[in-house]
């Protein structure tokens, strides 16, 4: 077969169009403010500074890192429980009850999520939960369940029924049949939504800034934002922000990358 | 939920079959499934997620039609007036340039990034070993945060301390955050450098699964690589083109943001697109009344297009693209 020579260039091209930003963030953030104002923005220093991390660490980095992470763990875990029973019930039930109940949920996948900050806004203040990080986790939760819900039924629906079958022979429950049957099967879907869902929740933006107001509450995306205002002559300063802030989903992208993509790429390949 | 497209997949599919049974005949299956009773336990497992589902986004897309037809400054009371933000918001000229700034967002960033993901696909759906890590880190943008891309690429073009400026390329020496019309070349490439992996990866997925045989019989047919791709690969990749697509759209309505971080709606009113205006204009203008008629725009566009473009890809497809999830 002849080889393809456009592709591999066009490939090799992108691959340096989609570094080049990486590259800039990581030379700059190694530079002192010296440095950086004195060399050539494109090279990478010869002196190596960690100044900048430190800087980062000492501005409060680690609370903001723990709001996101209890944030993220808030919302996930209560977001893929419910939406795994949530799908069992959906594919389990052969009732007519069940049928608006999934169309609902699809019809979630369209609703913009922005145009609902106004009311979200509303409601979280009613519910005297405004500037509290559960007033994060609530919207995350629901605009959450939709492709959850999703992607769970779909793996549902592949169990042979045979399998259930032969658990009501034995007289186990609907519960029992949902955890030591459904739960292990689809224990790779319920781990694609878990992970991907911590994605959405890690770097979401719009909630945090509509819904917090104390700095004690900032996750990062939005720590990153003011300390951007606040730095904002110290650009080595906040490129080592925005490389500590990365490195929890980077690490995470490392170790659920298959889970990661096919989360992503769910209900849209094929 | 405001980045990657996923969370707007458009469109109800009807699903034929009866839940809860994969395959068999439709009919046989259905007549069973109608005598089902009800299980409680199945009502119970369910409503944890109903509920919140239904208080937390149900109720606020509701609510934000009734709050459409009241005013509010976001902290005293909320007082009906009836259609008085809604001949605010249609008479303002930012809401009319932020919806005709929005819709050339959607056709820029569609033309732009359509054919670059196609190829991109294309080449990375190729089984050499390479591919899978120039995959791993083109896939890398996807992870930031749209704040932290923002304030990288704020830094990059800056005009005096900016990659430009370190190359030493003309061209590319300019203003480009703080001119009109270069911003919008600097957000559409930026935006492009955020989702482009992204729907690279479901072209790739697509064309995976394009059976080898269609490439094989081409080839003993005397087709070249170019002619390969324009009657195999294009066309088999038709329904991928629909989701993509209709991601895109629906999700350039929620690029917020990137451009807030990064232009803030700048220089002038240049980039302040309708969904920036809203959030302005409710929360820094106190015009809560009147971003919700602002909203209910978005809402009714997204949902349009969203159809608009299932419908261009014709009906049974879009419900065998969610069948197929």
């Amino acid at each position: 077969m002849k080889r393809n020579w456009i592709g591999g260039a066009f490939g090799w091209i992108w691959l340096v169009i989609a570094l080049l930003p990486i590259y800039f963030v990581a030379i700059t953030s190694l530079k002192s403010i010296n440095t950086y104002f004195g060399s050539n923005p494109a090279l990478p220093s010869p002196v190596v500074a960690v100044e900048n991390f430190v800087a980062v660490l000492e501005a409060d980095f680690t609370m903001y890192l723990l709001n996101s992470v209890l944030v993220a763990l808030g919302t996930v875990i209560p977001l893929v429980a419910m939406a795994f029973m949530a799908s069992f019930s959906i594919v389990r039930s052969g009732h007519r009850f069940f049928g608006p109940v999934r169309s609902l949920f699809l019809l979630g996948l369209a609703i913009p999520v922005q145009a609902t900050i106004v009311p979200i806004y509303l409601l979280i203040i009613r519910m005297h939960m405004y500037d509290s990080l559960v007033a994060l986790m609530l919207p995350g939760i629901a605009f959450g369940l939709p492709l959850s819900v999703l992607i769970i039924a779909n793996a549902l629906r592949d169990v042979p029924k045979e399998l259930f079958e032969a658990m009501d022979i034995d007289g186990c429950t609907e519960w029992q049949k949902m955890w030591r049957l459904a739960l292990p099967i689809c224990q790779p879907a319920i781990v694609t939504v878990a992970v991907y869902q911590a994605l959405m929740s890690w770097n979401g933006f719009l909630f945090p800034l509509i819904l917090t107001q104390s700095p004690d509450k900032r996750t990062l995306p939005l720590a990153l934002w003011s300390f951007q205002g606040e730095y904002a002559t110290n650009v080595p300063v906040v490129m080592a922000a925005v490389i500590l802030s990365s490195i929890p989903i980077i690490v995470l992208y490392a170790f659920g990358r298959r889970y990661l993509v096919s989360g992503m790429t769910a209900g849209s390949s094929k | 939920m405001t980045s990657a497209g996923p969370a707007a997949i458009p469109a109800v599919p009807e699903r034929h079959r009866a839940p809860g049974h994969g395959g068999g005949p439709a009919s046989a299956t259905s007549v069973r499934v109608h005598k089902q009773r009800l299980h409680l336990s199945h009502v119970l497992f369910a409503l944890p997620a109903l509920l919140f589902f239904l208080v937390f986004a149900i109720l606020p897309l509701i609510g934000v039609l009734a709050l459409s037809f009241t005013s509010w400054n976001g902290i005293g009371a909320i007082e009906f007036t009836g259609l008085t933000s809604w001949t605010d918001a249609l008479t303002r000229e930012t809401t009319w340039r932020g919806l005709l700034l929005v819709l050339f967002m959607i056709v820029a960033t569609w033309l732009l990034q359509t054919p670059l993901s196609i190829l991109l696909g294309t080449f990375l759906a190729g089984q050499q070993r390479y591919r899978n890590v120039l995959a791993v880190m083109y896939f890398l943008p996807m992870l930031l945060s749209s704040a932290a891309i923002a304030i990288t690429f704020k830094s990059l073009l800056d005009p005096n301390f900016g990659v430009p400026a370190g190359l030493e390329l003309e061209f590319l020496q300019q203003n480009w955050l703080g001119d009109s019309t270069l911003v919008w070349v600097a957000l559409l490439v930026i935006i492009a450098w955020q989702f482009i992996p992204f729907h690279t990866l479901i072209y790739q997925g697509a064309v995976r699964q394009i059976p080898q045989t269609m490439y094989e019989a081409a080839q003993i047919d005397g087709a070249g690589r170019v002619r390969q791709f324009f009657s195999i690969t294009l066309p088999q990749l038709k329904y991928t083109l629909i989701t993509s697509s209709t991601l895109m759209v629906v999700g350039a309505l929620t690029y917020f943001d990137i451009i807030f971080v990064l232009t803030q709606g700048g220089p002038g009113k240049s980039t302040r697109i309708l969904p920036l205006d809203m959030y302005l204009t409710g929360f820094r203008g106190n015009e809560m009344g009147v971003a919700s008629s602002l909203a209910v725009i978005l809402v009714v566009i997204g949902l349009g297009l969203a159809l608009g473009v299932q419908r261009l890809g014709g009906k049974s497809s879009s419900a065998s693209q969610l069948e197929g999830a």
